[in-house]
């Protein structure tokens, strides 16, 4: 017979003390400081805030310090955080169009106003590993060119005239009717609006693999980068008591427009259809694979035969969440022992019944 | 409204979007420095809170939710009855406060406001857009076209 029991406190606390001492390290070595974090792990930050879902640096740098680096339990804890603060409301959509580019590139237009900037990127590297960095020298400032503020436009944008292109609809739903899954819980069909918050915040390699799998074949697109930008943009948020609308400062986020050819459908002509990718942060594998994620999920609203993982909305959705994914995977190692003894009993008393019947 | 209240909430409007864009310490410099600090007391916070932000699909399509940015804001009363508001992204509860100062003492006098406070953080804020330009423009691509037999 199996007896509830009840202990283990004191292993608790000290294990809770064991892994601060770990996750220190050697004392004889300088501890991290969120100023070190944020600077020379900047791209770690972006992934602990997009998929934390809350853009503030200095925390998502706590995070990863406190999470030993482990970016999930660091997303794991910012989305804790983001639980303790009370919501002031809604900001206005960014403009990405005004955005304060720091890499802009098309793999679709050679020519474009604004041109092709690089920015800095991991492309063309030739991913050899550098001794020097581990020896902490200086680097040499960048080059510059001078240069006067210039607009670039967004590259769907400028070809929607032509009505090859899908355009954009301002109109397809007005602002008080955005969904929202951090108030609301999830009921499927979802609305666009939803699944492009619910990948925004999805599991970047999650995603990726998702992505992948349709140039691979399941729910193929034949997707091309129309545009990747990387930059600052306003936060616009209207206060009440003012009576107008002021800025609340910048954030940095990562948009890709990717253009699917489409051979039409019941619905809608031939013509190239988009999906759209927008993290918070410098995330270009992210925001490409929100983009591969969102075109196929868009098979019903398009008229598409859905035939692959990636198209199947419920399936994408419910699984691209890392925490919740790692809440429910990780709870296994939870004590089940009543569980496992009921089921020890059960399978005990069916291997009776098996030998009694075969006797 | 008439046409000089419009100019009014324009220019308090371009102001606070210049401060909540400025850097902490700069902010908190100029307050340190300020001549005469003025007596206030605070009506609201200063507190920390969220923003969700919102993006477009395709970038001018239907709104949705991209994600929260921590936001800290402040309400405070100048002695001589101005009432203020400070809003910016981030934790950094002085900085608010100091806007919303900023915005009282604005109404009261915008033009030692506009030369001590917005004038230093917009030459500080525009220099280090176009040191950012400059270095994003160096890696602008200049196409050129091969000509046949050139290579």
């Amino acid at each position: 017979m199996y007896v509830a029991v009840k202990g283990g406190e004191a292993a608790i606390a000290n294990a809770h003390a064991l892994l601060a001492d770990r996750r220190r390290g050697d004392r004889s070595l300088p501890a991290l400081g969120i100023g070190q974090i944020i600077e020379q792990l900047g791209l770690a930050v972006d992934r602990a805030m997009a998929e934390g879902s809350l853009y503030d640096r200095e925390l998502a740098a706590l995070a990863i310090i406190q999470a030993r680096g482990d970016l999930i339990e660091a997303i794991f804890l910012v989305r804790a955080f983001r639980t303790t603060l009370p919501r002031f409301g809604y900001s206005r959509p960014i403009d990405t169009g005004r955005m304060l580019i720091e890499r802009r590139v098309s793999a679709t237009f050679k020519d474009l106003p604004g041109g092709q900037v690089l920015g800095p990127t991991f492309d063309y590297t030739h991913r050899l590993l550098d001794p020097e960095i581990a020896s902490g020298d200086d680097v040499p400032a960048p080059a510059t060119r001078d240069t006067v503020p210039e607009n670039a436009p967004r590259v769907t944008d400028l070809l929607a005239h032509e009505g090859l292109i899908e355009p954009d609809n301002p109109l397809d739903n007005a602002e008080d009717t955005v969904g929202d899954l951090t108030r609301e819980p999830l009921q499927y069909p979802l609305d666009r609006d939803l699944r492009l918050q619910a990948l925004a915040r999805g599991d970047e390699g999650f995603l990726l693999a998702l992505g992948y799998s349709t140039q691979r074949g399941y729910a193929r697109s034949h997707p091309f980068v129309g545009e990747i930008r990387i930059g600052e943009v306003e936060v616009e948020f209207d206060v009440p008591e003012l009576g107008f609308a002021v800025s609340l400062g910048r954030i940095r986020v990562t948009e890709c427009q990717m253009v699917n050819q489409f051979k039409g459908s019941a619905k809608v002509p031939p013509q190239f259809t988009r999906g759209y990718g927008l993290v918070f942060g410098q995330s270009e594998r992210k925001a490409m694979s929100m983009s591969l994620c969102d075109r196929a999920l868009r098979a019903r609203e398009l008229g598409e035969d859905i035939s692959a993982p990636a198209q199947d909305e419920e399936f994408v959705i419910s699984h691209l969440d890392n925490v919740q994914a790692t809440g429910f995977v990780e709870h296994l190692k939870l004590p089940h022992y009543v569980d496992f003894q009921a089921e020890l009993d059960l399978v005990r008393k069916m291997r009776a019944e098996q030998q009694e019947a075969a006797e | 409204m008439t046409r000089q209240a419009d100019q009014t909430v324009n220019e308090r409007q371009v102001a606070l979007n210049v401060m909540a864009g400025a850097d902490a310490t700069q902010m908190a410099a100029i307050w340190a420095a300020w001549p005469t600090p003025p007596a206030f007391e605070a009506v609201r916070g200063p507190e920390t809170g969220l923003v969700m932000v919102r993006g477009r699909a395709g970038g001018g399509g239907a709104p949705f939710n991209l994600g929260e940015a921590s936001v800290s804001r402040a309400t405070i009363k100048l002695e001589s009855g101005e009432i203020g508001h400070g809003y910016c992204l981030g934790r950094d509860l002085e900085k608010a406060r100091v806007i919303a100062v900023f915005d009282a003492l604005f109404q009261r006098d915008p033009v030692a406001v506009k030369t001590r406070v917005l004038a230093p953080v917009r030459a500080k804020g525009a220099a280090h857009d176009q040191q950012r330009r400059n270095e994003t423009a160096a890696t602008k691509v200049d196409f050129f076209t091969m000509v046949r037999g050139d290579v």
